[in-house]
C-alpha cells in the first residue's frame, strides 16, 4: 500500500504545536465526492428553471442575412427563442484588452452573434424551453440563412495584404506584438562556436474537463437581484462582469460556486454562452440553466497553444550558451478573450524562454493574429510548456551537437543557487530559486548514470529508449502586476475571515475557491495551525460572494501562497482577540497564553486554563460577566497581496524516460521524474498530486491532444472519441521529489504549485523522444504532439506529406 | 407510429420506481432528471469518458449508452446505493486516504468501475488496475493515486479473506 505518509513538520516560525503545516492531511470534502452527493452545477434545479440551447453556426466565418424562429416558437415546452439583436437589449458587449499590454486590441464581441458569425460554433441563436431536450429540437427548427464569407485559418497568412481582415475596423489581424531586446544577441550568436536553428510547433488544444461548463442563473425581478450558480475559478471576478453588462450595480449580482468538476483554466474566463444565458434569465425573469455539450465544449471552451516558434541558440564548445532568439507566431480566434486577453499566453512565452539560465543575450518577438476559428486563452501553465519547450529543446539540441551530457550542459548554464536575487533574458525577477540543487537530487533520484548504462546496454539489442530533460520555473503568486494593473478587476488580494463560532470550532471564509486542487484542505491546515485547534475542528467556505472576503479565486497557483497566508495572518488575529478574552476571564496577561488543540493554555508549559467552547459560552451568552468596558470580539480578517516580487517564481526539473517503437512509430513511457521547489509544502500529498496530474495533462500535449482545424476553420476532431486524451493504461508512475526554498514576501513561505507538472512535462517528453531516435539518423521532433506517423516521418520511414 | 412514452418498472438501488418515460431518454438522464440521483455524472455522451458507469444487473455500463426503456425489469445501482449500503466503503476510504479524486467529477464511474475489478478477487497487478480503468477518463490526478487506492484495496480485501 503506498498512502503517502506524513512528512515531518518543517522547523521554522511555522512549528507551532499542533501544527498541521507539512502534513499530509486528507480533504475535508472528498467523502461526499465518493459518496454522489457532490453539488455540479449540471446538478442544480430551482423552481420555474428553463433550460437554454443554442444555435451555432457551422461556418467559421459568415454573415447572418436572416434568422426565422416561428417554427421554433411553436415547438412543444417552447419558453422563447431569442436573436443577438433581441439580447443585446440587456446586455453590453465586451472587448478584450489590457492596457499594459501595450498596443492590444480586440472587437466588440456580443453574447449571441448579431450581423456575422466568426468561428464554427459561435452562438447566433438561444432557445429556451422547458428542458434540454425541447430546447434542442426546436433549435433543429432556427432557420438561419447565412452568406458564407472567407475564413482567416492560418496564423501564416493572418498579416499578409491578400488576407481578409476579419476585423476591418481594427485595419489589420494583428492582436498583439511585443518585440524584447535584452544584452546582446548579435555579439552572443558572433561569439559561438555553434548555432542552432529550429521551429517548434505546438498543437493547439483544450482543458477538456469533465464536467462541461455549467451556469444556472436566477435574477429574482421582485428582489431586484441576480444569483449566478455557476463553475468557475474566479466568482468575484465574475460578480463584476455580469453587474458592469447588465447595468447592474455589484451588490446586485451573487456568484456561488459549488463543486466544479475540473477548471485548469478553462473557467476562469468570460463566455459568450454564459454570458447569454445570465442575460435571458434577466429578459425572462426566471431560472435559466446552460449546460454545455461535449461537442459544444470542444468549440467554445478555450483552446490555448497555437504556437509556431523560430527559435535559435548559440553555444560555445565548452557547453557556454551565448545567445537565444525566438519568433512566435499565435493565432487566437476572431476575438481577444475576455477580460484577461489572449495576448499574455504570448507573452509569457517572451518572459520565461530561457528563464532558468543565465545568459542574458536574448531577442525575441512575438505576434498575435486573430483568425476564423475557437478562441484561445490562458489554460493550465500559460505559455510555459511553449517557453520550457523551446528552451530546453534547444538546449538539449546544443548539447548533442557539442557532444555535451545534457545534465553537464545545464550545470554550466544554470543560474547557480547562491546568485539570488536574480533575473531571467527577459527581466523577469527571481527571489531564490534551486536549480542546481533540484537537479543534483533528480540525478539522484533517477539513478542517471544507471539509466544510461542501461540505455546503450538495450540499444545494442535493437531497443530504442531515451532520456529527456526540463529544467522549468513557474509563475505563481501573482500580485498586481499580472492583469491588475492593465485595468481588469481581477483581484491579486485575497482574504480569510475567521469566526469562533458558540461551540469554540473555527469558521473560515475565503476568496479563494476549490476546483479540486486541496484549497479547502489547505486553508483549514493553515488556519488550525496558526490559531490553535484540531483540524477537525475547522470549516472552510469558499466560493460564495455574498459572504467570502473579496477575493481572485483559484488561478495561477495562487491559493495556497495568497489565500494560505491570509488564513495564517486572520489566526494570528484571531487568536490575539480570544487570548484578550481569556485573559479578562481568567485575569492572566495575553501574553502568558496561548490557544493549542482547542483550548487556552499557559504559554510556558502549556497547562489548561479554558477550553474554546468555554470560552464562546462566555463571550457569547454571558458576556454581562466580563469586566466592564470589555468587548469581546470572536471574528477577524485579514487580506494579504505579494509585494516584493510581482510574481512568486518556482523552479524544478523533469526527465522521462521513453521507449519509441520504430516500426509502429508508437512512444511507451517508462517512467517519469519531477523536482520542484514550491516553497513552504503545505501538505506534500496535494503537492506531489498536482504535479502529477499536471505532467500527464502536458504529456497529454506531448503526445495526444490536438485540436485538428481544415483550412476552412472546421474543427474536425471535435469529441471525446476522436480527440485524445491521456487514459491510465498509458500513463507512467510518476516520482516527485522537492527542494524547498520558501518565500520572503509571506510568513508562510508557500509558492503555488499547480502548473509546474504541464510546465515542464512537453520539453520533457520531446527531448526524450529525440534521445531514444538520435542513434538511428532521425530529423529532431519539434512538432506536438509527436504521433505515431510524425515519428515515422522523422525516422525516414513514411513520407514527410503523408498526412499525420 | 409507435408510442414515445413507456412504462418502465426497475429497481433502483434496492428501491421499485415505476415511471413513464420518453424512449429516448438515457438511462443516466433518467436518473439525474427522472430520480434526482445526481451521482452519475454526464461526460461525452457518446460513450468514453465513463462518467456516467452505472451497474445494470450486476454489470457496469455506460448511462449514456443505454436507454431507460431497455431497463425494464432490470436492477441498476448507482453510486448513492453502493455508498448508501456500504459495499465500497473501504474503496471511498482508500481514494479518500490516498487524494486519489480532485474534482470527484469521475469520481462515482471509478469507483464503480473498480469495484467490478475488485469483486472479480486476487490481486491484480497495477498494468491490470491500470488496463481496467482505461475506458474512464480523469483529467485531474493523472491515474496513479486511483491506482494505488485500488492496488490497496486489493490487497487488504485479500489479505481478509486469507
Amino acid at each position: 500500500m503506498r498512502i503517502t505518509d506524513d512528512s515531518p513538520p518543517i522547523v521554522s516560525a511555522l512549528d507551532r504545536p499542533n501544527s498541521y503545516i507539512g502534513r499530509s492531511v486528507p480533504r475535508p470534502n472528498l467523502a461526499r465526492l465518493t459518496q454522489g452527493r457532490a453539488q455540479f452545477v449540471s446538478d442544480l434545479t430551482l423552481p420555474r428553471m428553463a433550460h437554454v440551447a443554442f444555435v451555432r453556426s457551422p461556418h467559421a466565418h459568415a454573415r447572418i442575412v436572416a434568422i426565422a424562429t416561428a417554427a421554433a416558437a411553436k415547438a412543444p415546452g417552447v419558453v422563447a427563442v431569442v436573436t443577438g439583436a433581441k439580447l443585446a437589449k440587456v446586455i453590453t458587449p465586451w472587448v478584450g484588452v489590457l492596457t499594459h499590454l501595450k498596443g492590444i486590441k480586440s472587437a466588440p464581441q456580443y453574447a449571441i452573434a448579431i450581423e456575422r458569425a466568426c468561428w464554427q460554433g459561435e452562438a447566433v441563436c438561444a432557445v429556451v424551453a422547458r428542458s434540454r431536450a425541447e430546447a434542442e429540437d426546436a433549435c433543429e427548427l432556427v432557420e438561419v440563412s447565412y452568406e458564407a464569407l472567407p475564413a482567416v485559418a492560418d496564423p501564416e497568412t493572418a498579416l499578409e495584404s491578400g488576407t481578409p481582415v476579419i476585423h476591418p475596423e481594427l485595419g489589420d489581424n494583428l492582436t498583439f506584438e511585443r518585440v524584447h531586446v535584452g544584452g546582446d544577441p548579435d555579439k552572443g550568436f558572433r561569439d559561438a562556436d555553434a548555432v542552432i536553428e529550429t521551429t517548434f510547433h505546438f498543437g493547439r488544444h483544450t482543458g477538456v474537463t469533465n464536467e462541461p461548463r455549467a451556469i444556472l442563473a436566477d435574477w429574482n425581478e421582485g428582489e431586484g437581484r441576480l444569483t449566478v450558480y455557476q463553475g468557475t475559478q474566479a466568482p468575484h471576478m465574475m460578480q463584476n462582469l455580469f453587474a458592469k453588462h447588465l447595468a447592474l450595480e455589484e451588490h446586485q449580482v451573487r456568484v456561488l460556486t459549488k463543486d466544479v468538476g475540473g477548471s485548469f483554466g478553462i473557467k476562469v474566463h468570460t463566455y459568450a454562452d454564459e454570458m447569454a444565458t445570465v442575460a435571458l434569465s434577466k429578459l425572462l425573469k426566471r431560472p435559466i440553466k446552460f449546460v454545455a455539450d461535449r461537442i459544444e465544449s470542444f468549440v467554445t471552451d478555450i483552446h490555448a497553444r497555437d504556437h509556431r516558434v523560430k527559435a535559435k541558440i548559440g553555444v560555445k564548445n565548452d557547453g557556454t550558451i551565448t545567445a537565444w532568439e525566438i519568433d512566435d507566431l499565435t493565432g487566437i480566434g476572431p476575438y481577444s478573450v475576455y477580460p484577461r486577453t489572449s495576448g499574455i499566453e504570448a507573452n509569457q512565452i517572451v518572459n520565461l524562454t530561457g528563464g532558468p539560465y543565465t545568459c542574458p543575450n536574448y531577442r525575441a518577438r512575438a505576434r498575435v493574429v486573430f483568425q476564423n476559428k475557437n478562441v484561445m486563452c490562458q489554460y493550465r501553465a500559460v505559455g510555459h510548456p511553449i517557453a520550457t519547450a523551446v528552451t530546453e529543446g534547444l538546449v538539449e539540441l546544443a548539447a548533442a551537437k557539442i557532444g555535451m551530457d545534457p545534465l553537464e550542459m545545464r550545470r554550466r548554464n544554470l543560474i547557480p543557487d547562491d546568485a539570488y536575487p536574480s533575473s531571467g533574458p527577459s527581466g523577469i525577477k527571481f527571489e531564490a530559486l534551486s536549480h542546481h540543487e533540484s537537479l543534483a537530487h533528480l540525478d539522484a533520484m533517477m539513478d542517471y548514470a544507471g539509466l544510461r548504462a542501461e540505455q546503450k546496454r538495450l540499444r545494442a539489442q535493437g531497443i530504442y529508449r531515451g532520456i529527456g530533460f526540463a529544467s522549468f520555473i513557474e509563475v505563481t503568486n501573482p500580485s498586481a502586476a499580472f492583469y491588475g494593473i492593465g485595468g481588469a478587476k481581477i483581484s491579486a488580494q485575497d482574504g480569510v475571515t475567521m469566526r469562533l463560532d458558540a461551540q469554540g470550532a473555527l469558521i473560515c471564509h475565503t476568496g479563494v475557491t476549490e476546483q479540486g486542487q486541496g484549497a479547502e484542505a489547505v486553508i483549514a491546515q493553515v488556519a488550525a495551525s496558526s490559531f490553535g485547534v484540531p483540524i477537525e475542528r475547522v470549516r472552510v467556505i469558499t466560493g460564495d460572494t455574498d459572504s467570502t472576503p473579496y477575493g481572485g479565486g483559484t488561478w495561477a497557483s495562487r491559493a495556497a501562497g495568497i489565500g494560505g497566508e491570509a488564513a495564517w495572518q486572520a489566526g494570528k488575529a484571531l487568536r490575539a482577540n480570544v487570548l484578550a478574552c481569556a485573559a479578562s476571564i481568567l485575569q492572566a496577561k495575553p501574553e502568558h497564553l496561548d490557544i493549542r488543540d482547542g483550548a487556552v493554555v499557559d504559554r510556558d508549559g502549556g497547562n489548561e486554563r479554558l477550553p474554546l467552547h468555554e470560552l464562546a459560552r462566555i463571550a457569547y451568552f454571558r458576556p454581562d460577566t466580563l469586566p466592564p468596558g470589555f468587548q469581546a470580539e470572536l471574528v477577524a480578517t485579514r487580506h494579504y497581496v505579494p509585494r516584493a516580487w510581482p510574481f512568486a517564481f518556482t523552479n524544478g526539473v523533469q526527465a522521462s524516460y521513453v521507449e519509441v517503437d520504430r516500426d509502429s512509430g508508437f512512444v511507451k513511457l517508462l517512467r517519469h521524474w519531477c523536482v520542484e521547489d514550491c516553497g513552504t509544502v503545505i501538505n506534500p500529498q496535494l503537492v506531489d498530486e498536482q504535479i502529477r496530474g499536471g505532467v500527464v495533462q502536458g504529456i497529454g500535449a506531448a503526445l495526444f491532444e490536438h485540436c485538428i482545424y481544415d483550412a476552412r476553420g472546421q474543427l474536425l476532431n471535435g469529441n471525446m472519441a476522436d480527440y485524445l486524451v491521456p487514459m491510465a493504461a498509458e500513463m507512467p508512475d510518476i516520482e516527485v521529489g522537492h527542494v524547498v526554498t520558501p518565500t520572503a514576501d509571506s510568513e508562510l513561505g508557500a509558492k503555488g504549485a499547480g502548473e509546474a507538472g504541464t510546465a515542464g512535462a512537453p520539453g520533457a517528453v520531446m527531448n526524450a523522444i529525440n534521445d531514444a531516435l538520435r542513434p538511428l539518423g532521425a530529423k529532431p521532433l519539434t512538432a506536438m504532439p509527436f504521433t505515431p506517423g510524425r515519428i515515422l516521418q522523422a525516422l525516414g520511414r513514411i513520407s514527410e506529406s503523408t498526412p499525420t | 407510429m409507435s408510442e414515445r412514452f413507456h412504462e418502465v418498472a426497475v429497481t433502483v438501488n434496492g428501491e421499485d420506481v415505476r415511471e413513464r418515460v420518453d424512449a429516448r431518454k438515457t438511462l443516466v438522464d433518467f436518473l439525474r432528471e427522472e430520480l434526482a440521483l445526481t451521482g452519475s455524472h454526464v461526460g461525452c455522451e457518446q460513450g468514453v469518458c465513463g462518467a456516467c458507469s452505472v451497474r445494470v444487473d450486476g454489470v457496469v455500463v455506460r448511462g449514456c449508452l443505454m436507454l431507460a426503456v431497455q431497463c425494464d425489469g432490470a436492477r441498476v445501482d448507482t453510486i448513492e446505493g453502493v455508498a448508501d449500503s456500504g459495499e465500497i466503503a473501504d474503496l471511498q476510504q482508500a481514494f479518500i486516504a490516498r487524494n486519489a479524486l480532485q474534482c470527484g467529477y469521475c469520481t462515482p464511474g471509478m469507483l464503480l468501475t473498480a469495484q467490478e475489478l475488485l469483486a472479480r478477487g486476487g490481486v491484480p497487478s497495477r498494468k491490470q488496475i491500470r488496463a481496467h480503468l482505461s475506458g474512464n477518463y480523469c483529467r485531474c490526478t493523472g491515474y496513479q493515486a486511483i491506482v494505488d487506492a485500488v492496488e490497496a484495496v486489493a490487497k487488504t480485501r485479500a489479505e481478509a479473506k486469507r
